[in-house]
């Protein structure tokens, strides 16, 4: 067993960097809003923490608080010109911001270019990566009954009603923009003192349909769900490895069969509402 | 001066086959109020079947004309597939942005599986090099050849959708779903000629990019649909007219910052003036007015 998890510790690590991720994403469409910008902030926060633990030597903790702070930041920057915008344009504006920041990444020198920043110090162990994640899951669900997150099921379900029930819908708008930008922030930090190599590549609309699919799949307004998914289509591409250049089919085929079969995804399975 | 005319009618020919490619785009978005993902992948897949119809001997016009074909009956499918079962049980403006996602995922698997996961290169001597100079300006043969196209293409369909009783139809189901079908629109029907046209047009899109470069990749999909979605957005979602001139905007502001700026932010600027244009005015150029709620 022990053996069986060795072997496997570095896709172990990816299902968790990936829930991670699909539960940031999960608390922006919690609030109804489509903002696919989580992964930029993945980007943003990897390079920040990785810049400093390279030039200036921090420690694990120090990276992750710094990279999580600067996505924070991009996060509260994208959503303040992006507050009036509803559904498909949030979606473009914030698929844009991505690309920006992808392009970004790619030329300021300090971040290594295309070629990407290595040396990073490998110091994220799985211990760090589920320690995160289920921090992360309890605090979600520990707030679940609470004003913050019914606000934002509110605003999902209808937001002119949650305005007239006294929510203050901008706000809970930002806060699920940041919120969510921190918890891909921190996946961000981890993902880079794991795999200890980067590239802007890496932060590209590419992952971001894919933490989409895990989203999807998993249950889009349920943190445990989400986290499900991600593990199953991080242990998918694996499991179906025989079919070789065939696999992404079943990939969209997934996706494809539980959007119109299962729109609530796995959470669908326990959620009642 | 002479260079800088160089760079407009670069900029010219690359806005061409953008226009195609964003016609198609913002053409469901009118339409439908989708956003449709998939459209990049089946302008991939288009141009992956003139090369292979091409290279099994086939005349390259002949492989063009039925890969553009092929590509309107992938767009028939994906309707059938992904936004048919959706629209039955109104489910709404972002369950069918992610099932086209989950189609376009499924194309590329097919084309990947089919071709393997490298670049193609048509065949060396195959297409025509031949330049055409105007004094110090130049153009390619095949670059003069796919304007030719996308403007006989953007005509035609300017035609369809003025002075045909499909035409009526579309602009019907885009004005009002619901009022066109109680007046009569078989809305079925319709909308499924709808994505024939717009699928056909992206498709002629790859398959002269794919001509224009040589090449067919797999990534020449992903490469290009965010510059669509730039394009419609700066254009006005739903708008053609603002989609070309979207289009050629771009495609001279691209090939202009190339050579007077620097190629490295080129990207950028698509997305950051996609971006402005969100903020300052989400309705673009050309768009309706109203900002629509989800």
């Amino acid at each position: 067993m022990i053996a069986f998890l060795a072997a496997h510790s570095k896709l172990i690590d990816q299902i968790g960097i990936n829930a991670l991720l699909a539960v940031s994403l999960m608390i922006s469409l919690r609030a109804g809003q489509l903002a696919l910008a989580q992964v930029a902030c993945m980007g943003i926060a990897a390079y920040a923490g990785s810049v400093g633990a390279i030039a200036y030597g921090w420690n694990l903790p120090t990276s992750m608080a710094a990279g999580t702070l600067c996505a924070m930041a991009a996060a509260a920057l994208l959503a303040l010109p992006t507050a009036r915008l509803r559904g498909v344009f949030l979606a473009i504006a914030t698929i844009g911001f991505g690309e920006v920041a992808r392009i970004v990444e790619i030329n300021v020198p300090i971040t290594g270019g295309a070629e990407g920043l290595a040396n990073i110090p490998n110091d994220a162990n799985t211990a760090w990566i589920y320690g995160t994640l289920v921090a992360a899951l309890a605090a979600l669900l520990a707030f679940s009954r609470g004003p913050w997150v019914l606000a934002l099921d509110a605003v999902r379900e209808d937001e002119v009603a949650a305005r007239g029930c006294g929510i203050d819908v901008g706000t809970v708008r930002f806060g699920a923009l940041v919120a969510g930008g921190a918890v891909a922030g921190l996946a961000g930090v981890l993902y880079a003192h794991a795999n200890f190599f980067i590239t802007p590549g890496d932060f590209g609309f590419g992952r971001m349909e894919q933490v989409l699919v895990y989203s999807v799949i998993g249950g889009t307004t349920s943190a445990v769900g989400s986290a499900l998914g991600a593990a199953a289509l991080t242990i998918l591409p694996e499991a179906i490895r025989f079919l070789h250049d065939y696999r992404e089919i079943t990939t969209g085929a997934l996706l494809l069969g539980f959007i119109i079969f299962a729109p609530r995804g796995l959470a669908g399975l326990w959620q009642r509402t | 001066m002479a260079n800088l005319a160089q760079q407009l009618i670069n900029g010219i020919t690359l806005g061409a086959v953008y226009a195609l490619f964003a016609i198609g785009y913002t053409l469901v978005f009118g339409v439908l109020d989708i956003l449709n993902l998939a459209h990049a992948a089946i302008f991939m897949a288009a141009a992956f079947a003139a090369f292979a119809l091409f290279g099994f001997g086939v005349p390259l016009v002949a492989a063009g004309a039925l890969a553009i074909v092929f590509g309107g009956l992938l767009g028939i499918a994906l309707d059938r597939v992904a936004f048919a079962p959706l629209r039955a049980r109104n489910a709404g403006t972002l369950a069918p942005l992610i099932s086209s996602i989950g189609v376009g995922i499924i194309i590329q698997g097919v084309v990947r599986g089919t071709f393997g996961p490298d670049q193609h290169r048509f065949a060396i001597g195959s297409l025509s090099t031949a330049q055409l100079t105007f004094g110090p300006l130049s153009i390619g043969a095949l670059d003069l050849i796919a304007i030719a196209v996308a403007i006989a293409f953007m005509l035609a369909l300017n035609y369809v959708l003025m002075h045909t009783a499909l035409g009526r139809s579309i602009r019907a189901v885009a004005d009002d779903r619901i009022a066109a079908a109680i007046l009569g629109v078989d809305l079925e029907r319709t909308i499924a000629l709808t994505f024939f046209i717009a699928s056909a047009l992206g498709a002629a899109a790859g398959i002269l990019i794919g001509l224009q470069f040589g090449t067919v990749s797999l990534d020449m999909g992903s490469r290009i649909e965010l510059k669509g979605l730039a394009i419609i957005v700066l254009g006005g979602m739903g708008s053609i007219t603002g989609a070309v001139l979207g289009a050629f905007i771009l495609g001279i502001a691209e090939t202009l910052s190339v050579a007077l700026v620097s190629s490295s932010y080129r990207d950028a600027i698509a997305f950051a003036l996609m971006f402005a244009i969100l903020v300052a005015r989400p309705s673009g150029l050309f768009g309706k007015k109203s900002l629509r709620s989800a």
